[in-house]
């Protein structure tokens, strides 16, 4: 496969997205996949691929009247929905089906008949017998344990772990479908109630209703449909720890995961840091995108923290990253891979609130699992 | 049925809970290659040798990193917030427990500070806890 065979040529969110009570997981990702179907000027008969991710995929398919050849449900946290956009690239390339819908739905703030087949606490598990007794319902306990431990080593302040919020609220203001727009400063955040010491409630995401979902297919045909394609120039995944657990990642300051996932998506794409227009680095906390940063290379090993209170990725800055407002300010359900993933592809396309000028290449980085799983992606304007 | 969070045992993690109930931890250690490693598994995770032996392990440890949890589970009866830590055996493995038996403040729980293991009642079973080594008689 080359960079950009494979384009996306459909992509949409749920019609209402934030606090929407009156729709269940399901019926979330049935009408983000209805809105990617239209936006792809599409129906469910020309789709011959589905992934579903926490739903069962016979489930989804009959609801749209999909009858799929191919199918895919890899569940590892919240960036399953970019793994299920690379192996649909896989598959359309293998030959497998042509044209595949990648559907997402979860209703985590109203908690509608919320279906989760990637319940990190079935009974037996690892997750239930050594890590949630410790932080059970609080993602918090779980996903910021390696950040004290970075606060010491490189010299880290509360006020610049502040300053990832303040930056992103700085995008949400320019965002009308963004949840929060009022203005934030480190005041604020340090002022936050605490949740899990260092980390204060305005470090953390927001509890969101959002579905979305993606249509993909060959490159070749990628001019066909009515939407700016996508194309997609390169991927990378890795996975280190347990579902629940920072405690399996070998380096917790410095994962080699993460370099693992971005060396092979920029090395596919054939692309160096310098090229990149625009980044979202999936953020459910505030020390995700210092660690994502340093883990990409775009900065060096303790930098990222300075970097982003230097004002580098706000509106302006040289490197825009999060540009919705990200988990943080945007929307962020409990699995925030395809909102992370529908961002990077309004920018390419040139149709986002708070649009960054001339985005040629994306990157989109997502954590899953807190922590234990992560994926990266290449977007671009032109096939190269 | 038990609490969802009452941990449930598998036949490979069995010998583990045993060795809680009995006040010692238990790891799993690979014969052919010498890795103690941590959760257990019937397969060494370093050589995939299957010639796995339990140990008996020291118990000492140190604080890696932590968060102080605000709002711990109604299990634990915990009257306030509760850390929730990386813990390094001295055996090698990381694992994720709590420090107890002192306070649950950036004060008190200070990194790299030596750890002891305990065991402490959860619901109808125990749990594995640390407790700061100078505590330890």
């Amino acid at each position: 496969m080359r960079p950009g065979d494979i384009a996306i040529v459909g992509a949409a969110e749920s019609t209402h997205i934030g606090t929407v009570p009156n729709v269940s997981s399901t019926g979330l990702a049935l009408d983000g996949a209805a809105n990617a179907l239209a936006d792809a000027g599409l129906t469910a008969k020309d789709i011959d691929g589905i992934t579903t991710g926490y739903f069962p995929v016979a489930d989804i398919s009959r609801q749209l009247g999909i009858f799929p050849k191919w199918c895919d449900n890899t569940v590892v946290g919240g960036c399953s929905w970019m793994f299920q956009l690379r192996n649909a690239a896989a598959a359309i390339n293998a030959g497998y089906c042509s044209t595949v819908l990648i559907t997402y739905g979860e209703s985590g703030r109203s908690t509608r008949h919320l279906t989760n087949s990637g319940d990190f606490g079935v009974r037996g598990g690892l997750a239930q017998q050594f890590d949630l007794l410790y932080g059970a319902g609080m993602p918090a306990a779980m996903f910021c344990l390696p950040v004290l431990r970075y606060m010491r080593e490189y010299g880290l302040t509360e006020e610049q772990l502040a300053s990832v919020p303040v930056a992103q609220r700085k995008w949400a203001a320019l965002n009308p479908r963004a949840s929060r727009h009022e203005p934030l400063t480190v005041h604020d955040v340090l002022n936050s109630p605490m949740v899990a010491w260092p980390i204060r409630r305005d470090m953390c995401c927001l509890v969101s209703d959002a579905g979305g979902a993606l249509v993909v297919t060959s490159a070749d045909r990628a001019k066909d449909f009515p939407s700016p394609p996508v194309y997609l120039l390169g991927s990378g995944g890795g996975l280190e720890a347990g579902l629940a657990s920072p405690a399996g990642v070998r380096d917790p300051l410095h994962p080699e995961f993460i370099r693992t996932s971005g060396r092979a998506a920029f090395e596919a794409a054939g692309i160096t840091h310098d090229d990149v227009d625009h980044l979202m680095i999936y953020d459910a906390f505030a020390h995700n995108p210092i660690f994502g940063l340093e883990g990409l290379g775009f900065v060096e090993r303790g930098e990222a923290g300075p970097f982003i209170a230097e004002g580098n990725t706000e509106p302006g800055g040289r490197l825009p990253m999060n540009t919705s407002g990200g988990g943080m300010s945007y929307a962020h359900t409990g699995a925030y891979g395809m909102l992370c993933m529908l961002e990077s592809i309004r920018q390419v396309r040139g149709e986002a609130p708070a649009q960054v000028p001339d985005v040629n290449i994306a990157v989109c980085h997502g954590w899953g699992g807190f922590w234990s799983a992560c994926s990266t992606l290449v977007f671009g304007a032109e096939r190269p | 049925m038990a609490h969802p969070l009452v941990p449930v045992p598998t036949p490979e993690t069995q010998p583990y809970w045993d060795g809680v109930t009995a006040g010692e931890l238990r790891l799993p250690r690979c014969e052919d290659c010498t890795t103690v490693y941590f959760p257990p598994s019937p397969v060494c995770p370093n050589c995939t040798s299957r010639t796995i032996a339990w140990i008996t392990a020291s118990g000492d440890a140190s604080l890696y990193s932590y968060v102080i949890h605000q709002r711990p589970s109604k299990l634990w009866n915990a009257d306030g917030p509760m850390s929730v830590a990386l813990i390094a055996l001295a055996e090698g493995p990381m694992l994720l427990s709590t420090v107890i038996g002192c306070p649950q403040t950036p004060e008190a729980l200070v990194l790299d500070m030596p750890l002891r293991a305990t065991f402490i009642p959860f619901e109808e079973i125990k749990v594995l806890a640390f407790v700061p080594a100078e505590e330890q008689s």
